[in-house]
């Protein structure tokens, strides 16, 4: 039986050793938020943080992070539909086109700024190279990135 | 992926139980980046997968510590914690710097040093720059505990001097004394988060009136192990390092090395490329500002790409 706390909720399902832990949220616990892309750890569309760091959910056993906490994509916004200055940040300033690799640039870019609210811009893109884009939106990305860095800590210069 | 028993230890003592009880047939998976993509692709089919996770909280197993002169850095600290280091930063630079060039922060997150060099992969940045600062690793056992030079473990590709039943505990380099300049050059033509398809770590230690007393030349992605550039260093050694003696001693590397054709370059391409930035890495080395320099006075955008 792997055990997780997904999102902050206890989460159990019986998975194989095998079972990857991509695959346990999208089929055992239907939380299809987190994309499969390279399936290698190289594109990022998996990304999920546990335990607070990023790992690739693709090459990642579930029973290896057994007890762990997990948050994806479907754990960013409040649970009352509130959403993370991240994501409003990517709509408002274009942070996607397909959106295939986008659940993966939120909660990379999400973790960036848990642990670094006022990232440079070299700081950005050196945590958010991990993820790639095929639509190449990455100037829409980055910007998002900073503006939701920006609403979270104006500068002292806005108004 | 093959299934498999999953064994999840929570003390170091039952994880080498589970090692000798299972033999050959066990696997021990910390980070995971490496095993279980070999595991994917069916390379590695174990019946027994023992999980390392629980233990980085364990024995030292997730620390970095200074202790006579060196830092003691335990097997399971993953590279992220390598690199964010304010101790290894501080002693180290060059050692976090290097760090610092693996992959993506998302795999840097997960994938563990211990993991790193057991997996034996030639083309991993840590290895040469740990052999170039004459780093060990200590190995624990059921039967005790053995200490390995990181420049030993290497035996071929992908094949390590790990022997039954036992785990790396901890690997310890020593500090640079003052007198010792570095640094950790990585070729990449492609993108940033390559493999390198050559890259140097150089350490050179410097005696009165700037003659270089030693020198260690450590070549990545250059052969089926990280291989040791011992021609360049003869010649460096008791001279001063002047701009002609570096060239000679780099003209000595694409004979040194051996490297594999791939999509990264042809064997005769990073022969060549494995001369051209050993040359930069000692140039940068001897250009350190101060003996032991802080990751910010390191050249980044130069020092990452092309050089």
């Amino acid at each position: 039986m792997i055990k997780l706390i997904v999102n902050g909720v206890k989460r159990e399902a019986d998975a194989p050793n095998s079972c990857l832990l991509l695959d346990f949220l999208r089929n055992d616990l239907g939380l299809t938020g987190s994309k499969e892309g390279c399936g290698v750890g190289v594109c990022g569309a998996c990304t999920v943080l546990v335990d607070g760091e990023l790992f690739a959910s693709c090459i990642t056993l579930a029973a290896a992070v057994q007890g762990s906490e997990i948050t994806t994509i479907e754990g960013v916004a409040t649970d009352g539909g509130e959403l993370h200055p991240v994501q409003q940040a990517f709509i408002d300033h274009g942070g996607f086109q397909c959106g295939i690799c986008t659940p993966g640039q939120i909660v990379a870019a999400k973790a960036l700024l848990d642990s670094n609210p006022q990232p440079t811009e070299s700081e950005i893109r050196d945590w958010m190279m991990g993820n790639l884009c095929r639509c190449t939106g990455y100037y829409g990305i980055l910007n998002s990135v900073a503006a939701a860095a920006r609403s979270i800590f104006p500068p002292a210069s806005d108004p | 992926m093959i299934d498999f028993e999953f064994h999840n230890p929570s003390s170091l003592e039952a994880a080498l139980e589970l090692l000798d009880r299972y033999g050959d047939d066990a696997r021990l998976i910390a980070g995971g980046t490496a095993l279980v993509l070999q595991m994917k692709q069916r390379f590695a089919q174990p019946g027994h997968v023992i999980g390392l996770r629980q233990l980085a909280r364990t024995d030292g197993l997730g620390t970095i510590d200074e202790a006579d002169g060196a830092l003691r850095i335990g097997a399971l600290c993953t590279l992220k914690q390598l690199e964010d280091s304010p101790l290894l930063r501080e002693r180290i630079p060059m050692l976090a710097e290097t760090v610092s060039r693996v992959a993506t922060r998302r795999i840097r997150s997960m994938a563990t040093v211990g993991g790193a060099l057991v997996n034996g992969d030639p083309n991993q940045d840590p290895p040469p720059t740990l052999i170039a600062l004459g780093a060990t690793v200590e190995f624990t056992s059921s039967a005790g505990k053995r200490v390995c030079p990181v420049e030993d473990l290497f035996i071929d590709y992908y094949e390590t001097d790990v022997r039954p039943g036992e785990v790396l505990t901890s690997l310890t380099v020593p500090i640079p004394a003052s007198n010792v300049r570095g640094a950790y050059l990585k070729f990449l033509p492609r993108t940033a988060d390559d493999y390198a398809t050559v890259s140097v770590a150089a350490v050179l230690s410097l005696g009165d009136g700037g003659v270089c007393q030693d020198a260690r030349i450590v070549l990545g992605a250059a052969g089926t192990t990280p291989v040791r550039a011992r021609s360049a260093e003869d010649l460096l050694r008791g001279r001063e390092p002047t701009d002609e003696v570096i060239r000679a001693a780099a003209a000595t590397v694409p004979e040194a090395v051996d490297p594999l054709d791939d999509f990264r370059g042809s064997a005769d391409y990073k022969r060549e490329m494995a001369g051209v930035f050993t040359r930069r890495a000692l140039a940068q080395a001897l250009s350190t500002p101060s003996p032991i320099p802080s990751l910010s006075d390191l050249p980044s955008p130069s020092g990452r790409g092309l050089g």
